[in-house]
């Protein structure tokens, strides 16, 4: 666990660079938890990481394929959005747990 | 203490060779997970695991009921080889199962490599089990980008950490 300062927020990371507290999440924290990794999150991105904070408060286990059929954006989309980790870096950037799916 | 550098896998190429429902399924569901790691991706599909990516076949995939001693009856009960081949107990069962996978949010085969491919994944059908079983380029699904022949498909193992997985 690691403790950062995210655009003014006290937040706490996990080994993986997960929030351990989801609650604390604001779109600040999650621009610059993809700045880290080269990625500059714009509407597209926010409208897959506000689905995933939804289904996930909503206690739905997380899929590419859950995404893929939302309507907000593809499969294919999903992969250009968040390049080599669709579902681990926009679960990331949403502020909630490490995927746990196989699919 | 002394930290070790991690050498994550850059590059899997996955071969599947048999045609039943556990078999094409174990294949998509590592290719589909490689993918999603960011690990470059391709399948080779041979012998009777063509039927894995064969349009009029792929997604009605069976289990065998017969000889197969890990079946089980719902409960848990050891499933009765004499029941195991009653005409339709095979259809029943492997449509049971594929229900179950959907309700896990496992795509039908045609889906899923719709999926592998989304990802940058890539299909590969094996040459001489193509020319064996008579079957054309279009008789698989839009997704298979070539026949190949397993030489083609080695020289795809072309990186450092790159590994071949048999299922």
């Amino acid at each position: 666990m690691e403790k950062k300062n995210i655009a003014g927020v006290e937040i706490t990371l996990t080994e993986d660079g997960y929030m351990a507290e989801s609650s604390k999440w604001n779109k600040d924290i999650a621009a610059a938890l993809a700045k880290d990794d080269g990625i500059d999150l714009g509407d597209q991105h926010y409208a897959v990481l506000d689905y995933l904070r939804k289904e996930h408060e909503a206690g739905a286990s997380l899929t590419i394929r859950k995404v893929g059929k939302s309507g907000i954006v593809d499969i294919k989309g999903l992969y250009k959005l968040f390049p080599g980790g669709p579902l681990k870096l926009s679960s990331k950037y949403a502020g909630i747990p490490k995927p746990t799916s196989c699919v | 203490m002394e930290k070790t550098e991690k050498k994550p896998l850059e590059k899997v190429l996955i071969i599947c060779a048999k045609g039943a429902l556990e078999d094409v399924y174990a294949s998509l569901v590592m290719a589909n997970g490689a993918v999603m790691e960011g690990i470059e991706t391709k399948m080779f599909f041979t012998f009777f695991g063509l039927d894995g990516i064969t349009k009029a076949r792929m997604d009605h995939l069976h289990t065998a009921t017969v000889g197969n001693p890990s079946l089980r009856m719902p409960g848990g009960a050891p499933f009765p080889t004499m029941l195991a081949g009653l005409p339709g107990v095979e259809s029943g069962v492997s449509s049971m199962m594929r229900k179950q996978m959907d309700g896990l949010d496992m795509p039908p085969p045609s889906e899923f490599l719709e999926m592998i491919t989304a990802g940058g994944g890539e299909i590969f059908a094996c040459k001489l089990a193509v020319e064996m079983f008579k079957m054309r380029k279009e008789d698989f699904h839009d997704e298979v980008k070539d026949i190949i022949t397993i030489g083609q498909f080695y020289e795809m193992a072309d990186g450092d950490r790159t590994q071949i997985i048999f299922t």
